[in-house]
C-alpha cells in the first residue's frame, strides 16, 4: 500500500478522539502538540465547540522543546493552567513529535496527578491512528481512574451506553432518541459515555447490569468492565424499530444470563450484494442489520476505520486506504456513505449519503440523519 | 454536563494596560486555545494561489485531518492528495520511499497532470533526519515534465527562525523563473488578500505607465511564471518579507518593503518611497490625507464614544490602526493579540505613552476559553476575533487588512465602521467559515 489518497478525506486522529470522548465532564485535555491539533480538532472534530466552553488546549510544543526533551515547560504550563481553572481531572493526550521523542505520559501525569493533586491521565496516541483508538483509550483511561469498585446494582435494568462521540453521533438529537428508545423498552440507561451526561454518572457506572456498545469507541471499554467487574456486553447501535427491539431483548437476555451479544452481527453472506456501507463499523453494521429485517436487503459493509478485533460478518471488510476502498467498491451499485467518498464510487455506481461527523467534519452536518428511531430516510432510497 | 466555569476566573495574565506591556510578547507563554474565529488562512489557501498547481500533504493522519477538509470545504479537492505517514514509516526508515513512490502513485491518477506540485512535508521529516533534497531530486528525474517546489507544514519550528506562514509565502514564488527583466512591471507578492485595486499604489503605478501584478490575477501556471520578469517585488506584510528577499537575491528583483499601516505618516513615507523608486510623480498625498480625515471625522460623528475593540488577525497592523482611531477621538478599549511585529514598535510605545490605559488582550491564553464573552454595551469589534471575544454582533469582517493599503484603505475601514456600527451581523456563522476571502478554484 502506498498509503496516498489522491481525493478522499481522512479520518479524525486518535489525538482528537481524546478530547471528543471527554470533552462533557469538566476535565482539562491537553494535546502535546506544536499547534496544528488545536485548529484541526475546534474547526472539524468538535461540533459543540463554539457554544460550550469545555477547556481543551494544546501544549504549543516547540522545536528546542522537543530536542531538550523539556517535560518541565508542559507539566509546569498545565499545573499553572490548572491551579487557575481548577477541572474535575486532567488528560494530556500525544501527538507525532512527543511518539518519536519517547514522551512517557504515564511519568508527566504522574507528577502532575502530585503537584496538583487532580486526577491525571496520559493518553499516548500519537496522530497515526484514528479517532476510535483515541476515544477509546480515553474511556479506558477514565474508567481505570475514577470506577475503581464495584457499586452496588441498581434495582431497575439499566445499561451504560459506550462510545457515545459527536464524531459518530453528531449533535443531531441522535443521543437523545437513543436513551429514549431504551427506556421506552424497558431500558434505563445507567450512564453515558459521554454525551449528554455527568462525570458523577461515569463514576457509578459499575451499577449496571449491561454495556450497550454503539460504537468502537467503547469495544475496549466493555471489555475492561467486563473482566473487571463480569459486566456483559451487547454490541449495537439502535437503528431502525426492529434492530432497537432486538438489542433491548438482547439487553435482557445478558442480563440474565451474562452472556455478551453482537446483536448487530448475523451469519448472513454478504458477499455477492452490490450494496455497500462504508464508515465506522457497529453503525454500518447496525444499519446493514436494520435494513436486512425491515426490508430484506443486504449489504455489506467496509470498516474505514480500525475494527478494535470485532469480527464483522461474511462479505464484509475493513480497508482504510483509498485504492484498497476502490478495489472493494468495484461491483458496487449503491454506496451508503459520507458524501465525501462520491470520487471513489465506480462508474455507474449511485452514493446514497450518510455523512459522517469524524470524516467530512462540519460540511455536511446539517444533512446528518438521526436512524435511531427510524431508517426510512435511508431505506426509501434503495 | 456543561457548567460554566469562566466567571470564577481572573483575567490576569490574559489582558494587561499597554502602559505595563511588554514588547513585543506582553504574555507568558502557556498552554494554548483556539478560539472559533476562523477566517485566516492556512498554508492550504495560500498554496492554492498558484494557479494550476497541486498540493500533495506528506504527513500523519492527526496532521493531514485539518489540511484536507479545508480543501474539502473550499471545494478544492481535486487540486489536493495526501500521503499518510504511518508508524511503521518512522520505525523502518522509508521515509524517502514512501513520498517518492506515494507521490509518484498520486501523479499518475491525475489527468490532466498538474503543471506544479506543491509538497508539503511536516515535523517529522525534520526529526528523522528524512534526506528530502535526495526525494527532489528523484521526483524531479521521474516527472521531468512537473515543477516540484518544498512545502513545508511543520508548526513545530515556528519559534526557530522563519515562521511556516513567512515560509510559505516565500515558497509560493519558489516556483518563478530567471527570466529578461521587464522594466515597466511590478509584483506586489506575499499577500493572501490582494491589495485592492482602488488603492494608492495602483494608481501612482499606473499612471507612471507600470503594471501592477499580484498572483491574484494568474490564471494559468504561464502567467504565474510571467511575475518572474517584474523588476521590481513590493511587500506590504511583514510575513510577506523574506519571500521578497529571497527573489531579490534569487532573481534579481529588486525588493522594497511598503508595509501596510494606518498612520499617516508611514503612508506617505512608503507612497513616496514607491514613486521614488518607479521615479513617479508624487501624488498630492496632502489631499489623500484630507480626504482619509473626513472620513475618520465622519465616522466618529457615528459611532461616537461607542466602545471598540481590534484584534491582529483583522489587519496586519492593529497598533497603528488604534492609534489612528484614537487620535481621532474614537473609543478604543482594547486590542487583542498575543504577540506584535517589530514595524509596530514605535506605535506600541506611542501608545504607551499617550494612552496608557489601553487594554491588550491575549487570544490563546487558557483563560480566554473560560472567560466571559459579553460586554455590557454596544461594542464595535474590528476582527473575528475582538466579535467573538466581546460577544457583538456590530464588527468589522475582515482579515489581513482585507486588501485595504493607503488612504484609501483608512477611508474604506471607516466605511467598514460606519456599516458594523449600523448593520448586526450574524457572527456565529460568519466567523467560522475557513479563509475568509479564498476563491482560489
Amino acid at each position: 500500500m502506498k498509503q496516498t489518497a489522491r481525493i478522499i478525506s481522512t479520518y479524525t486522529a486518535d489525538v482528537s478522539g481524546v478530547p471528543s470522548a471527554l470533552f462533557e465532564l469538566g476535565g482539562m485535555v491537553i494535546m502535546h502538540d506544536a499547534s496544528g491539533c488545536n485548529s484541526t480538532y475546534n474547526t472539524h472534530d468538535e461540533p459543540r465547540w463554539y457554544d460550550f466552553d469545555s477547556m481543551v488546549y494544546i501544549s504549543g510544543l516547540t522545536e528546542m522543546e522537543a530536542i531538550m526533551g523539556d517535560d518541565e515547560k508542559l507539566i509546569g504550563d498545565i499545573v499553572s493552567a490548572a491551579s487557575e481553572l481548577h477541572p474535575e481531572f486532567i488528560a494530556i493526550a500525544g501527538s507525532p513529535i512527543p511518539m518519536m521523542i519517547g514522551t512517557d505520559f504515564k511519568a508527566v501525569a504522574s507528577v502532575i496527578e502530585k503537584r496538583t493533586g487532580i486526577k491525571t491521565f496520559g493518553i499516548d496516541t500519537n496522530g497515526m491512528h484514528t479517532y476510535i483508538s483515541g476515544a477509546s483509550k480515553a474511556f479506558c483511561a477514565l474508567f481505570d481512574g475514577l470506577c475503581t469498585e464495584k457499586k452496588e446494582k441498581s434495582d431497575s435494568l439499566c445499561v451504560n451506553i459506550l462510545g457515545v462521540t459527536p464524531l459518530d453521533f453528531s449533535v443531531n438529537g441522535s443521543v437523545e432518541s437513543m436513551k429514549n428508545a431504551l427506556i421506552k423498552r424497558g431500558v434505563n440507561v445507567n450512564s453515558c459515555w459521554a454525551m449528554g451526561d455527568t462525570l458523577d454518572s461515569i463514576k457509578n457506572a459499575t451499577r449496571a447490569s449491561v454495556n450497550l456498545v454503539v460504537s468502537l469507541c467503547g469495544m475496549e471499554l466493555a471489555r475492561k468492565m467486563q473482566e473487571k467487574f463480569g459486566i456483559p456486553y451487547v454490541v449495537a447501535r439502535p437503528c431502525g424499530e426492529m434492530l432497537t427491539d432486538r438489542i433491548c431483548d438482547d439487553i435482557k437476555l445478558s442480563a440474565q444470563d451474562g452472556e455478551n451479544r453482537f446483536t448487530c452481527i448475523d451469519d448472513a453472506d454478504n458477499s455477492n450484494t452490490d450494496i455497500v456501507i462504508i464508515g465506522e463499523g457497529i453503525y454500518a453494521k447496525s444499519l446493514s442489520a436494520a435494513l436486512r429485517l425491515e426490508k430484506g436487503v443486504s449489504a455489506r459493509i467496509i470498516c474505514a476505520t480500525e475494527n478494535c478485533s470485532v469480527k464483522f460478518g461474511i462479505g464484509d471488510a475493513i480497508a482504510r486506504d483509498e485504492e484498497e476502498l476502490s478495489e472493494l467498491l468495484c461491483n458496487a451499485m449503491v454506496v451508503i456513505a459520507d458524501p465525501l467518498y462520491q470520487p471513489i464510487l465506480p462508474k455507474g455506481a449511485r452514493l446514497l449519503p450518510l455523512p459522517h461527523e469524524a470524516f467530512s467534519g462540519r460540511i455536511f452536518r446539517s444533512d446528518i440523519p438521526d436512524t435511531t428511531e427510524s431508517i426510512e430516510i435511508i431505506a426509501s432510497q434503495l | 454536563m456543561f457548567k460554566r466555569i469562566g466567571a470564577d476566573v481572573s483575567d490576569s495574565g490574559a489582558r494587561v494596560k499597554i502602559s505595563d506591556a511588554s514588547f513585543p510578547s506582553p504574555f507568558e507563554s502557556g498552554l494554548e486555545y483556539g478560539c472559533s474565529a476562523r477566517g485566516t488562512w492556512n498554508i492550504v489557501h495560500t498554496g492554492m494561489l498558484m494557479p494550476q498547481a497541486h498540493e500533495i500533504f506528506v504527513c500523519a493522519s492527526g496532521c493531514l485531518r485539518g489540511v484536507v477538509l479545508t480543501a474539502a470545504e473550499m471545494g478544492a479537492s481535486h487540486r489536493f492528495s495526501t500521503v499518510e505517514i504511518r508508524e511503521q514509516n518512522v520505525l523502518d526508515g522509508d521515509m524517502e520511499e514512501l513520498i517518492v513512490e506515494g507521490v509518484s502513485d498520486i501523479l499518475s491518477k491525475l489527468t490532466p497532470k498538474p503543471k506544479a506540485v506543491l509538497l508539503y512535508t511536516s515535523c517529522i521529516h525534520h526529526f528523522i533526519g528524512c534526506d528530502l533534497p535526495d526525494v527532489y531530486r528523484t521526483l524531479r528525474e521521474r516527472h521531468p515534465d512537473v515543477d516540484f517546489t518544498d512545502c513545508y507544514m511543520n508548526p513545530i519550528m515556528r519559534k526557530s527562525g522563519i515562521t511556516p506562514d513567512a515560509l510559505m509565502r516565500k515558497q509560493l514564488y519558489s516556483l518563478l523563473p530567471q527570466s529578461e527583466k521587464d522594466e515597466r512591471a511590478v509584483n506586489i507578492i506575499g499577500n493572501n488578500i490582494a491589495v485592492s485595486k482602488n488603492s494608492e499604489l495602483y494608481e501612482i503605478c499606473e499612471k507612471a505607465g507600470f503594471t501592477l501584478t499580484e498572483i491574484h490575477d494568474t490564471k494559468t501556471y504561464e502567467q504565474y511564471k510571467a511575475m518572474g520578469k517584474a523588476f521590481l517585488n513590493i511587500t506590504t506584510n511583514p510575513a510577506a518579507v523574506k519571500a521578497g528577499e529571497e527573489l531579490q537575491k534569487r532573481l534579481s528583483q529588486k525588493h522594497i518593503s511598503l508595509m501596510q499601516s494606518f498612520n499617516p505618516e508611514d503612508i506617505k513615507q512608503s507612497l513616496t518611497t514607491l514613486c521614488k523608486e518607479l521615479d513617479a510623480e508624487i501624488p498630492d498625498l496632502d489631499a489623500m490625507q484630507k480626504k482619509a480625515q473626513n472620513a475618520l471625522s465622519n465616522a466618529r460623528e457615528l459611532i461616537g464614544d461607542t466602545p471598540i475593540t481590534i484584534d491582529y488577525t483583522a489587519v496586519t497592523s492593529p497598533l497603528s490602526l488604534a492609534r489612528l482611531l484614537l487620535e481621532n477621538g474614537f473609543n478604543v478599549k482594547a486590542v487583542y493579540a498575543d504577540s506584535f511585529t517589530q514595524n509596530e514598535k514605535k506605535h506600541f510605545d506611542f501608545l504607551k505613552m499617550h494612552y496608557p490605559e489601553l487594554d491588550v488582550i491575549a487570544t490563546v491564553h487558557s483563560k480566554l476559553r473560560v472567560l466571559p464573552r459579553v460586554t455590557a454595551f454596544k461594542t464595535l469589534a474590528i476582527g473575528q476575533k475582538a466579535a467573538y471575544f466581546t460577544g457583538t454582533e456590530h464588527f468589522v469582517n475582515i482579515v489581513e487588512s482585507g486588501g485595504m493599503y493607503g488612504f484609501s484603505g483608512i477611508v474604506e475601514m471607516c466605511s467598514l465602521m460606519e456599516q458594523a456600527f449600523v448593520e448586526k451581523k450574524d457572527t456565529r456563522k460568519l466567523i467560522q467559515i475557513k479563509g475568509m476571502g479564498c476563491s482560489c478554484e
